[in-house]
């Protein structure tokens, strides 16, 4: 039964990353850029969160008020940073994007103090259990993992099935000849960027359900970590996303679980990052890019 | 008839005013006439400017972008350190610190080999976010030793050098580091990999090993911030692996950046006064004031980013730049073909340029076609 419990932890953990892990790959794919500001999206969320919820103590309303500061934020980010970069060396566009991170965190420093916040979207005593047969899981797990897995049904059918996510389909596999049809290129990143930050914002209530400390600091890790599930999915691919999300939170819950181990839990994420990519440099379900001169 | 061998005395003018630096702060330690305080601050700005060289030879002229830098440093530290530790009752502390350096910079080498590998299947984010993951793994692999090994979560006792000398040692080995820097970029084989940051395929085409200058930089870039590892561990009492993560490779390569890409000397002005500013500013933000220097940093690594490579400011920055507000003065135009190989030329690489503005989304038709006003002209 431990077994089996360990298991839905560790999906409904690969879940919040596969959330993260779809706002990387979205933009990867379409602006060719790593967008390292990804993860403090995920805490100026928090931070939108803890200020609905401290003043009007409704989490649904606060989750709804994340999901638009983060969308605008993304967007803003997008307008002012990385636009003026496009068609710039990767380089830059890295570095400005880490200095965006970077500015994000030390405002969040500012506004709210480095000193832990408490966030209790379920209550001081949380959510409780759910017993099903002699299986007993918290019940914020499996709401992140109905969540988690409605996201990705959704998201997927509205890139598969809408014009606009057709358009970034098109974008992504090239960007000129995209133009040439008649996508406003610009606007579809935009969108990219906007639906990658709601995700962001969902991403930060499912671990704000988790654990309720937070700091300016709270996206830092999950961000890379999450980078990391989009790596080994294969950055650019959205089922590679979610795959690599599903399998980074199993590795590390399971990690937590086996004694001796919980304490390198990162660095065995990392390794497996690494073996990944030189066996498959463009992740497990990447395309293979040929190079051209 | 031999041809004249040109000395570009500009090229020395870093080793002087260092070599100088280090003669008479010496000779001031020695009389006793240098504040600790000062002591301490230029053994940090010798270690700061020892990995901002190194970390530039990676990212200002491979063109690869490592986000492990500390990791490397971490090795050296723990490695070297250790060494130092397990020698100097032995053989003296000068001695030891030696061996230390030669201990810590080359197994830092081997990891940089080792992370180099990658880097020959790898490149740009995916490489980025590999040197990334080596240095958390470093650390965290560090962080969880046992405490007779390398003290764990505690730290790992180190020994003190005396003050009085060791930011003269440190120095040394900048002006060591520079040396091989700067010789190695202006030699043969800096062409060479200059090359492979402009154009890695045209690199390739004309023959380059681009595998083994790829493992050689990396290598070379380890070793020394293996070295400044060494030099860290022994100006502390003790080693403490947090300090060597992320945030820390990301304060190596903002000195590189700001310092200007390519260019050695920016990153050593760069790397000193953020030093300075750094240990000054402690005693004057503290408590959560110390924020505001990390979003000034911040907001200054954007803007000096975007200005440098931005391609609608192209124009605006070829006007208006020191180099050709300096030229005016000379009355001679600044002209991209003279400058020199060792600047940053990250807007000139003219196939990427070219094919970027081709493919770019912000090419705006000014007059789009229109049939009815088709064939005005030959009216």
């Amino acid at each position: 039964m431990e077994i089996i419990e360990t298991l839905i932890n560790g999906l409904s953990l690969g879940g919040t990353y596969a959330m993260i892990a779809l706002g990387y790959t979205m933009v990867y794919g379409i602006a060719k850029m790593l967008n390292f500001a990804h993860g403090d999206i995920i805490m100026v969320g928090g931070y939108t969160l803890f200020v609905t919820l401290s003043t009007m103590g409704m989490p649904i309303l606060g989750l709804a008020l994340a999901v638009v500061v983060c969308v605008v934020l993304g967007v803003t980010v997008e307008k002012v940073a990385y636009k003026p970069l496009r068609g710039a060396s990767p380089l830059a566009v890295l570095i400005t994007a880490i200095g965006v991170s970077y500015l994000l965190q030390s405002l969040a420093q500012i506004i709210f103090s480095s000193a832990p916040r408490m966030v209790y979207v379920g209550g001081q005593d949380g959510l409780g259990f759910v017993t099903i047969g002699s299986l007993k899981i918290q019940k914020h797990i499996l709401i992140t993992l109905v969540c988690s897995v409605v996201i990705m049904v959704v998201l997927s059918l509205f890139v598969k099935y809408t014009k606009i996510g057709r358009a970034m389909i098109a974008v992504s596999e090239d960007k000129g000849a995209a133009q040439l049809m008649g996508i406003n290129v610009n606007m579809i990143i935009t969108i990219t960027f906007a639906i990658g930050s709601a995700l962001a914002a969902f991403a930060g209530f499912f671990m704000l359900m988790k654990s309720p400390s937070l700091t300016n600091t709270l996206g830092a890790m999950p961000g890379i970590k999450a980078f990391t599930a989009a790596v080994i999915g294969g950055i650019g691919s959205l089922p590679g996303a979610m795959l690599g999300g599903l399998f980074i939170g199993l590795i590390e819950t399971i990690a937590q679980v086996v004694p001796g181990m919980g304490a390198y839990t990162v660095a065995i994420e990392f390794l497996v990052l690494i073996i990944v990519l030189l066996v498959r440099p463009t992740g497990i379900l990447g395309k293979k890019r040929r190079e051209k001169v | 008839m031999a041809a004249k061998k040109h000395i570009k005395w500009s090229h020395y003018i870093n080793y002087a005013v260092i070599s100088l630096a280090t003669i008479i702060l010496g000779v001031l330690s020695i009389v006793g006439a240098l504040p600790a305080s000062y002591q301490i601050i230029f053994e940090n700005i010798a270690i700061a400017i020892t990995l901002a060289v190194s970390l530039s030879m990676v990212v200002g002229f491979l063109g690869e972008l490592s986000l492990g830098h500390a990791g490397f440093m971490c090795v050296g530290a723990y490695l070297g350190g250790k060494t130092v530790y397990l020698l100097a009752p032995v053989i003296g502390e000068i001695p030891a610190l030696l061996c230390g350096f030669v201990v810590g910079g080359a197994l830092a080498a081997v990891c940089g080999i080792v992370i180099g590998l990658p880097a020959l299947r790898l490149r740009g984010d995916y490489l980025a976010i590999v040197t990334l993951a080596f240095g958390e793994i470093v650390w965290s692999i560090f962080m969880n030793t046992s405490e007779e090994t390398f003290g764990g979560a505690l730290g790992m006792p180190t020994v003190r050098i005396d003050r009085d000398y060791l930011f003269v040692i440190a120095l040394v080995v900048v002006l060591l580091c520079l040396a091989v820097t700067q010789n190695l970029i202006r030699s043969k084989h800096g062409r060479a990999i200059t090359s492979i940051r402009d154009n890695e395929i045209a690199a390739r085409a004309t023959g380059i090993n681009v595998t083994k200058y790829k493992l050689a930089v990396f290598a070379i870039s380890a070793f020394f911030a293996g070295v400044a590892g060494v030099l860290m561990a022994s100006s502390n009492y003790t080693v403490q692996s947090q300090k060597f993560n992320y945030n820390y490779s990301i304060e190596i390569l903002v000195m590189v950046v700001l310092g200007g890409m390519g260019s050695i000397n920016g990153s050593i002005i760069a790397a000193a006064l953020i030093t300075f500013l750094d240990i000054k500013l402690q005693t004057v933000l503290t408590g959560e004031l110390a924020v505001l220097q990390d979003l000034v940093y911040a907001a200054i690594l954007i803007v000096i980013v975007i200005y440098n490579n931005a391609p609608g400011l192209k124009t605006f920055r070829e006007k208006y730049n020191v180099k050709s507000l300096l030229g005016k003065l000379h009355n001679k135009k600044h002209d991209p073909a003279n400058a020199r190989d060792d600047e940053a030329k990250w807007d000139r690489v003219p196939t990427k340029i070219q094919m970027d503005e081709v493919l770019s989304v912000d090419v705006q038709v000014k007059s789009p076609y229109d049939p009815d006003k088709a064939g005005k002209g030959d009216n």
